[in-house]
């Protein structure tokens, strides 16, 4: 099923340029679509590209980002998580309980990751040694999460956050911190997925399991190690989530799960696993929140952003099925 | 699928349900009154209707993630076919399903013509008739419908709540479909080995085809149902639904990689669900707290079996 990974495509290309196509072929049209977004909108209502709207798609979303990079790796090696939303919204929680409970604040700042590992490898030893599917354990985990949250917190708000825990509001040269945790973390995944063997071992175990067995990749070790890289990641997107606002609501942001998985999705990781990269899922969540924003700007209501996404989830994914055809 | 494996998992799961059931009625004496019998088959006939198609995705080794998404959408087109666009209440109703089933059209066209996996699929249209449900209500909910609508959703026959005739009904016919039927037959082979089923002669993308439309109708009707029953259309109506519907149909032995299951065993894997969560209810657990519960049963139902079939035929 996965066996056409996106290696001939490449080899058919000779150039430099046209191969550097070939391989971030996606990333160049949603970096275009962004492009063309910004100039379009902004040319009709110039508030769009204003500093504070910037700001606020590049510095509100880039948790979504972030942990778009981790929901990458998952569905590059071929499985999905879909309680990353509630796992978000679990581990905000924790961070800012933490916080205002006075424990130090680089405690509340790494308690998120931790636990989040913790959960995302219990996951991946489900769906790795267990052998029961993504879809299932995460669908599970999901409801676990949600429902335990909500059940234990009732929902409440957290307030009176320490000012030093907020990170997200920290700026470095006039940026704010959320974006500098983007770039960084996407460019250090981005050469960890190209350069390292532990990184072309997720392609190979998502193009295809048992060649990456025959090939000498301990497969279910290596998957729990994916997921657990999700978690820190997950665990990241929390804390920038929790702490870019002066109050946390302790509950699941709707639809969130869906949001980072259209960001993989559209950024060119193939659900077929296998191929993808993290800087066309960055790319991606910064469209897709561009797109949200831009809605407000021209009258369009906010309650059609979700046709909106599953619509590009499903151009991106058919025009993926399309252009595998046309390789064989 | 050995006779054995079948009776042990069946036994197993029927065990379970005695000792589910046992247990509640210890915890609380209204557990087994009829009157909260009856209602327990009120409130599960929704989630059962879908359960019965999703039992027959599954068994092809798919799944549809979209259901709920889908009640939600015919739900807010029943009200706006009803009350903006003035149509009579029973053409709104017809339209509505007939919308359902070409919403699971859509997913059964996406998943054979483009060979989109189904988790994909579905998780896109998930989003998709959400968003349609969203948009075209803009938030704004329809209510007031006429006394005679509310006997779908709040009146009974012959003293039993009449979407429970309704489930009964479908789920005698789906099970007849699945079991005796060439139809049911090709389902499974679709899950068995699906190259295989090709070669034997069978239109693989048609028999799933029409599951997904199946799937898609029967939310409509599960939209219809769910209106009469809360008197009103909500944007937001039948959200988590997959997760009540899958467990249903996983914890009644239907595995996940296709192939097998049957609609016995998805009903009872449903009378556990239901009877879970009521008898949490009624122990003082609230809403939340049941749906851990269920996520928590779904994990271990499948870990049970995996468990099993390893040991057993495989």
């Amino acid at each position: 099923m996965s066996l056409d990974i996106a290696a001939p495509r490449r080899s058919a290309s000779t150039g430099v340029f046209a191969r550097t196509i070939g391989t971030y072929g996606q990333e160049f049209i949603i970096l275009a679509a962004i492009v063309a977004l910004f100039i379009v909108v902004g040319f009709i209502a110039p508030r769009f590209v204003s500093q504070t709207n910037l700001t606020s798609i590049f510095s509100g979303n880039a948790y979504i980002a972030v942990a778009a990079i981790g929901m990458s790796m998952v569905i590059i090696s071929g499985h999905i998580d879909v309680s990353v939303g509630s796992l978000i919204g679990v581990l905000a929680t924790i961070a800012g309980t933490l916080a205002v409970n006075g424990y130090p604040i680089w405690i509340a700042w790494c308690a998120p990751i931790v636990v989040g590992m913790v959960i995302t490898s219990l996951i991946g030893a489900l769906v790795a040694y267990v052998r029961i599917p993504s879809i299932v354990v995460t669908l599970g985990m999901l409801s676990i999460l949600k429902g335990g949250l909500i059940s234990l917190t009732g929902g409440a708000w957290i307030t009176n956050l320490p000012p030093d825990f907020l990170i997200a509001q920290f700026r470095l040269f006039g940026v704010p911190s959320p974006v500098w945790f983007m770039l960084g973390l996407t460019i250090v995944a981005a050469m960890f997925m190209r350069y390292t063997a532990f990184g072309r071992s997720i392609y190979a175990i998502g193009g295809n399991p048992e060649a990456a067995r025959v090939a000498g990749i301990r497969v279910e070790r290596s998957t729990v190690a994916i997921f657990a890289i999700h978690g820190f990641f997950a665990g990241i997107a929390a804390i920038l989530f929790a702490t870019q606002l002066q109050v946390i609501q302790s509950t699941v942001p709707a639809g969130l799960e869906l949001t980072v998985i259209t960001a993989s999705v559209v950024g060119g990781v193939s659900i077929l696993g296998g191929t993808g990269t993290v800087v066309g899922s960055t790319l991606a969540a910064i469209l897709f929140a561009a797109i949200g924003s831009s809605l407000i700007f021209l009258n369009v209501s906010a309650y059609w952003l979700r046709s909106v996404q599953g619509l590009l989830i499903l151009a991106t994914v058919l025009a993926d099925m399309a252009r595998r055809r046309g390789v064989k | 699928m050995t006779l054995r494996s079948f009776l042990r998992h069946e036994a197993v799961l029927g065990f379970l349900l005695i000792v589910v059931l046992f247990l509640l009625a210890q915890q609380s004496d209204k557990f087994f009154t009829t009157a909260n019998i009856l209602n327990q088959g009120r409130l599960m006939a929704e989630v059962g209707l879908i359960a019965l198609p999703m039992t027959f995705v599954i068994i092809t080794g798919g799944i549809d993630l979209s259901v709920g998404s889908i009640l939600g959408l015919c739900a807010i087109l029943l009200g706006v076919f009803w009350h903006n666009l003035g149509l009579p209440l029973p053409v709104a109703m017809v339209l509505a399903i007939v919308v359902g089933g070409i919403a699971g059209l859509i997913n059964g066209l996406i998943i054979t013509r483009f060979k989109v996996p189904p988790l994909i699929a579905t998780l896109a249209t998930l989003a998709l008739y959400r968003g349609l449900a969203e948009g075209i209500s803009q938030a704004r909910s329809v209510r007031g419908y006429p006394d005679w609508f509310f006997v779908l959703g709040q009146g009974e026959v012959l003293g039993v709540p009449t979407q429970l005739w309704i489930l009964v009904i479908f789920a005698i016919i789906a099970a007849a479909i699945l079991g005796l039927t060439t139809f049911g037959r090709a389902t499974y082979a679709v899950g068995a080995n699906e190259t295989a089923a090709r070669f034997s002669g069978i239109n693989v993308d048609r028999t799933k085809l029409l599951i997904y439309t199946g799937a898609g109708l029967i939310s409509g009707l599960a939209a219809v149902i769910f209106v009469s029953r809360v008197s009103t259309t909500r944007s937001d109506m039948g959200t988590g639904v997959e997760l009540d519907v899958i467990t249903a149909v996983v914890l009644g032995g239907t595995s996940i990689f296709g192939g097998r299951g049957t609609i016995i065993g998805t009903v009872v894997g449903l009378i556990l669900v239901q009877a879970l969560k009521n008898g949490l209810a009624l122990s003082g657990v609230k809403g939340d707290g049941t749906i851990v519960v269920i996520g928590l049963v779904l994990i271990l139902a499948i870990l049970a079996t995996n468990l099993f079939s390893r040991n057993g035929d495989g």
